[in-house]
């Protein structure tokens, strides 16, 4: 599952005017690389789970995600918003978002379940608002989430 | 002490977890044991009956019904949205604390807290939550037992439908098959492909009437839907009679469940008493109190039908082509159609054209609707959208159940509004109609068919226009909402 994320994923310099225009720049990353089919579809999926509820946390995190067909790979796109995005959260704008694009069928979720779970850890997330480079990015990602 | 939690969100890939790794953290720091049940896309681990038993207090964090709620039964109990407990897990934890502290000393377990937290979700998602519930286990029926419908009418011809349940078609009587073990040899694979069609369709009502109350009540609302929907088709209530019963079947079980017994008796509640009486409660209902006015609005809209019959033939095409569109497949679209078969019987083939153009236009009209502007429509409505298709071209109407019973208020005007235009453009042009069924299969049999594509097409852009329209009216409330929101959110921030 090393490739959950990759380098050309990674947009340290993330801008947008609100959280669906940072989405789609991340999104586009994505269909770079194959990993999403129909960048309007999905954009569509993810606003639907937008809407029913806004994915932004507490701590200046944003997490659109959904579960789509038109994903290939599961697959994770990070950002860094210096300006912050507004995802909803109660506390402000999110200057971490993160994108999590799931293919439909269960055998991948585990991977992003537990990815997940290290989004709440304070450690982790001052590791990414510090990391350096896109590598080093990968590097964490991969070291936290696979390391459970 | 010891606690037990569940957590669920939309989607099932990430706040469900965040969730339940920020209560894990906490509890842990503040000294309790937890185990937590994840209902998300990964798959539960349940919790066991031991960890629930054993558990002081329960803590659900949940933007989505929590499955098999039951087995909580008599637990004090916590209840937040999932971003609560990834926000401010240590008050979800000290408050489950609390609770369980405050049931050792007295008997009743603190409600007070889940109330408040419910109400925060605002009674108009529930409603919509309900509804989606519903519609999503009804969907495989539709698709199912619709396509076998249109399939059995491209492969047996119009006449299909009344081989196998019997009638009259262009002047031949059929006696129907009564014995099903002759359906293959009497009626041939059309036939048995008509029959099973036929069969999945009376499941429509039920299973959305089970599943609202499903939604709203667990497992203990399905007999009472169930058994509520049934009593709609019985009345001729249609889905709309479906969406009450459901929505009366899920309030009847919740407020049982409300009920406060001893001990003793508890254990016989969900297994015999709630079933029994809210199967009768709400059948009782459906068939004394809601029977008798729809049957009553039936018959007076069959007689105000046959005194119009003289007037104007564009303004009755519209009347009938709105009503089709109105209930699609309920009551009032059946005393339409009815209607055009009575005009058939008495030689007037132009009034089953209109009616069959019009009930031809909903589907088309959504489904056009789901592929011009996908983002107006949930991921099911759009898979419902692409059987609509071949529903509607078969003269299926109840293609756009799907549509109508999710969001009622903005749909059902689209399918009136291009039903009616559908009917008055039929017969505008003059178009006749000897078949009663059949759908665009039956074009050869159609006078002026250029014509009646014509009508078919007006109605399609009809509603697919309001319906668009309509949806777009819906989106800026729930925007300005999130405005309204984020800018007091930025209001403290700037007090702050």
């Amino acid at each position: 599952m090393s490739d959950l994320i990759t380098a050309d994923l990674v947009d340290l310099d993330l801008t947008g005017e609100d959280r669906h225009q940072a989405t789609a720049a991340l999104v586009t990353r994505l269909a770079k690389q194959g990993r999403v089919t129909d960048v309007d579809g999905f954009l569509a999926d993810v606003r639907a789970r937008e809407e029913q509820m806004p994915t932004g946390i507490e701590g200046g995190i944003g997490i659109p995600h959904a579960r789509s067909a038109h994903v290939t790979a599961p697959s994770l796109a990070f950002g860094r918003c210096a300006g912050g995005v507004d995802f909803g959260a109660a506390d402000g704008p999110a200057d971490l978002v993160f994108l999590i694009a799931a293919p439909n069928g269960d055998e991948h979720m585990t991977i992003l379940a537990s990815l997940a779970r290290r989004l709440v850890h304070e450690s982790f997330k001052n590791s990414l608002r510090t990391a350096p480079n896109p590598d080093a990015v990968v590097t964490l990602i991969e070291k936290e989430v696979l390391a459970r | 002490m010891k606690l037990v939690a569940v957590t669920s969100c939309p989607t099932g890939i990430a706040h469900t977890y965040m969730a339940a790794e920020a209560l894990e953290q906490e509890a842990e720091a503040a000294g309790h044991e937890i185990s937590v049940e994840t209902q998300g896309a990964a798959g539960a681990t349940p919790l066991t009956a031991a960890q629930i038993a054993e558990a002081d207090a329960v803590v659900f964090a949940a933007d989505v019904d929590v499955r098999d709620k039951e087995r909580f039964a008599g637990k004090p109990t916590v209840t937040g949205s999932v971003k609560r407990a990834i926000n401010d897990a240590a008050g979800l934890i000290s408050e489950a604390a609390a609770a369980a502290s405050s049931d050792s000393t007295a008997p009743k377990p603190t409600a007070a807290p889940l109330r408040t937290q419910n109400a925060a979700l605002g009674f108009g998602s529930h409603l919509r939550q309900w509804l989606m519930t519903g519609v999503s286990y009804m969907i495989p029926f539709v698709a199912a037992g619709g396509i076998l419908i249109a399939l059995s009418f491209v492969l047996g011809g119009a006449e299909i439908a009344v081989i196998v349940d019997g009638g009259t078609f262009q002047g031949t009587e059929y006696p129907g098959v009564s014995d099903l073990s002759k359906l293959f040899s009497e009626a041939g694979f059309a036939g048995v492909m008509f029959k099973l069609g036929s069969e999945a369709f009376s499941m429509l009502v039920p299973i959305l009437a089970g599943f609202i109350a499903f939604g709203m009540a667990d497992r203990m609302g399905i007999a009472p839907g169930v058994v509520g929907g049934l009593i709609a088709v019985a009345i001729e209530a249609g889905f709309l009679g479906g969406l009450v019963a459901g929505l009366l079947a899920g309030a009847v079980t919740l407020g049982l469940k409300q009920i406060k017994v001893p001990r003793g008796v508890a254990g016989v509640m969900p297994v015999v008493v709630i079933p029994l009486i809210s199967v009768f409660v709400v059948g009782f209902i459906m068939i004394v109190v809601a029977g008798g006015p729809i049957a009553s609005v039936q018959s007076a809209l069959t007689d105000w039908l046959g005194s119009l019959a003289g007037v104007n033939a564009v303004l009755l095409g519209a009347l009938l082509g709105a009503m089709m569109g109105f209930d699609l497949g309920g009551p009032v679209n059946k005393v339409a159609y009815l209607f055009g078969t009575a005009a058939l019987a008495s030689d007037n083939l132009t009034v089953m054209a209109a009616v069959m153009a019009a009930g031809m236009v909903p589907p088309l009209g959504l489904a056009l609707a789901t592929v011009i502007r996908r983002k107006l429509f949930t991921q099911p409505e759009r898979q419902a959208g692409e059987a609509a298709w071949l529903l509607g071209l078969s003269f299926i109407t109840e293609g756009a159940i799907p549509f109508a019973a999710a969001d009622p208020l903005r749909v059902i005007p689209s399918t009136v509004a291009g039903g009616a235009a559908a009917g008055a453009t039929s017969m505008a042009v003059g178009s006749t109609l000897m078949a009663p069924h059949g759908g665009i299969w039956v074009i050869g049999l159609i006078g002026n068919p250029l014509g009646y594509l014509l009508a078919i097409v007006v109605g399609t852009a009809v509603t697919c226009g309001v319906v668009v329209a309509a949806k777009h009216v819906r989106r800026s409330p729930t925007e300005s909402a999130t405005q309204a929101e984020s800018s007091a959110t930025a209001r403290q921030a700037v007090a702050a």
